[in-house]
């Protein structure tokens, strides 16, 4: 088995009185691609959030490379740059161009050659067909092309780790494909990348392990065809079912 | 055609007058904006800062300030204040005490509302990449906040300079105590003067503070 990159031990995460994250562990080797499913509220989103120290944390340990992340890390801005994390709303910086998105931070953070990684992001453009975006502002893109562009934005930060939080919820239904199919092309290349994600299908397709998460708990750790095909929770069962639609044509329509 | 009285205008020096009263007008706002723009950023800053104390302070004295009219701060400070305090305050520093108190209070009023206005998420996103606080604020923050702002403090400077017609009533003359004194002069050689004066006064604001709002606009539109 491949190294282990990110190790998390017995997380807890509370809002106030409210357990969010209850005793979660949870190991992801290089090269993994890992799946996070779970009704709403159950925590999933929180769990990234965690992993690069985006909320305070009441127990456990993150680690990533084996360097304990949290808060009050000193070295934080390092470690927050081994971790990409590309957000719902895409929440790319509405002030710059789509290039300039692109180059704040390995320019200003990782002081790489501004030439360099321009020419890196003009190439990464290029892979999802945005290339001739990069002078345009954020307001004059898509859904589906903000996503992308927050992608590459990551990306080009090198992150040893990805991180999708619900990265097509906020999408047209015709502009979800478009985004789910880079992120298709990432897990190919092999990048290590944590997904929150309802879309079931593509779940299916993309991920290596399968995670399901209810109440703060992690329930079921899976491949992909045991969790749909064969769920061991009578918890799953319910939960995957609410993606079925058996029953919708015995519907009878009445007449006056 | 109607006697407007305009002829008034032409005669001796009242059109300089005039300028120059609005002249003074425009010093007074001038200074209460220099002063006030920058510890109205201090202080809007300090209002998103989590400190419910200093949050409180500032809550009460900018209700204060914004539910006063004017006129009574004016009256505060120039008759009530001299009296009360022994102190010597010429109309034109009263008017400039008072324009700042206010022009800080609405300044800091703007800058929290632009702060507060940027989605939490654009911290978290600039925080994820590995930037700083500190740049953060600086790449990501302050440009946003300066872009939602700039309109709307040149709103408050248009403002400031209309609200100084009401600085007559203590004693200073501006553009508007110049017209009364020049229709109250020719009142007998010219009982309609006030229509033409006032008039003049009139294009002289509007010559002042059109500019202005055309900037506003102008940038409202470029950073939409």
């Amino acid at each position: 088995m491949a190294e282990e990159l990110l190790k998390i031990e017995h997380l807890t995460k509370k809002f106030e009185d409210n357990m969010i994250l209850d005793d979660v562990s949870l190991t992801v080797h290089r090269g993994e691609v890992i799946v996070v499913v779970g009704p709403s509220g159950c925590g999933k989103s929180t769990m990234l959030r965690c992993i690069n120290a985006l909320e305070p944390t009441q127990g456990g340990t993150i680690e990533i490379e084996g360097q304990q992340i949290s808060q009050s890390s000193k070295n934080l801005t390092q470690l927050r740059q081994k971790i990409g994390m590309v957000f719902q709303s895409y929440e790319l910086f509405p002030h710059l161009t789509v290039l300039n998105n692109i180059l704040l931070a390995p320019a200003k953070v990782q002081k790489r050659d501004k030439e360099e990684v321009k020419k890196e992001a003009l190439e990464l453009l290029e892979r999802v067909g945005l290339k001739d975006k990069a002078d345009s502002f954020p307001r004059q893109l898509s859904g589906g092309q903000k996503q992308r562009v927050a992608i590459v934005r990551a990306l080009c930060m090198h992150p040893e780790i990805l991180l999708f939080d619900e990265v097509t919820a906020a999408l047209d239904p015709e502009m979800v494909r478009e985004v789910l199919d880079v992120m298709l092309q990432l897990a190919e290349q092999g990048k290590t990348m944590i997904i929150v994600t309802h879309e079931m299908q593509f779940a299916r397709a993309i991920a290596d392990r399968v995670i399901f998460l209810e109440g703060g708990k992690i329930v079921e750790d899976s491949d992909p065809e045991t969790f749909f095909d064969h769920p061991k929770t009578e918890r799953a069962k319910q939960f995957l079912n609410v993606f079925t639609f058996e029953h919708v044509k015995h519907k009878t329509i009445k007449k006056d | 055609m109607p006697d407007l009285g305009l002829e008034v205008l032409l005669k001796g020096k009242n059109m300089i007058r005039l300028i120059g009263g609005l002249g003074v007008a425009l010093r007074i706002s001038l200074i209460s904006v220099l002063v006030s723009i920058p510890l109205g950023i201090l202080l809007g800053a300090l209002m998103n800062w989590k400190n419910p104390i200093t949050k409180a302070i500032l809550r009460v004295y900018l209700e204060f300030i914004r539910i006063m009219p004017q006129m009574v701060l004016l009256f505060l400070v120039y008759f009530g204040s001299t009296r009360a305090f022994g102190w010597e305050l010429s109309g034109e520093t009263a008017s400039i005490i008072v324009f700042i108190l206010w022009g800080t209070a609405e300044m800091s009023d703007l800058v929290r509302g632009a702060l507060s206005s940027i989605p939490k998420h654009q911290y978290e996103s600039s925080e994820a990449l590995g930037l700083s606080k500190v740049q953060t604020y600086w790449y990501i923050i302050i440009p946003q906040t300066l872009r939602r702002l700039i309109p709307l403090s040149i709103n408050l400077i248009t403002r400031m300079i209309k609200t100084t017609s009401l600085i007559l009533m203590i004693g200073v003359v501006e553009v508007l105590k110049v017209a009364q004194q020049i229709i109250e002069a020719n009142r007998m050689s010219s009982p309609n003067a006030a229509f033409g004066i006032y008039l003049a006064v009139f294009l002289l604001y509007f010559l002042a503070c059109w500019p202005i709002s055309l900037l506003a606009k102008y940038l409202e539109k470029r950073w939409k």
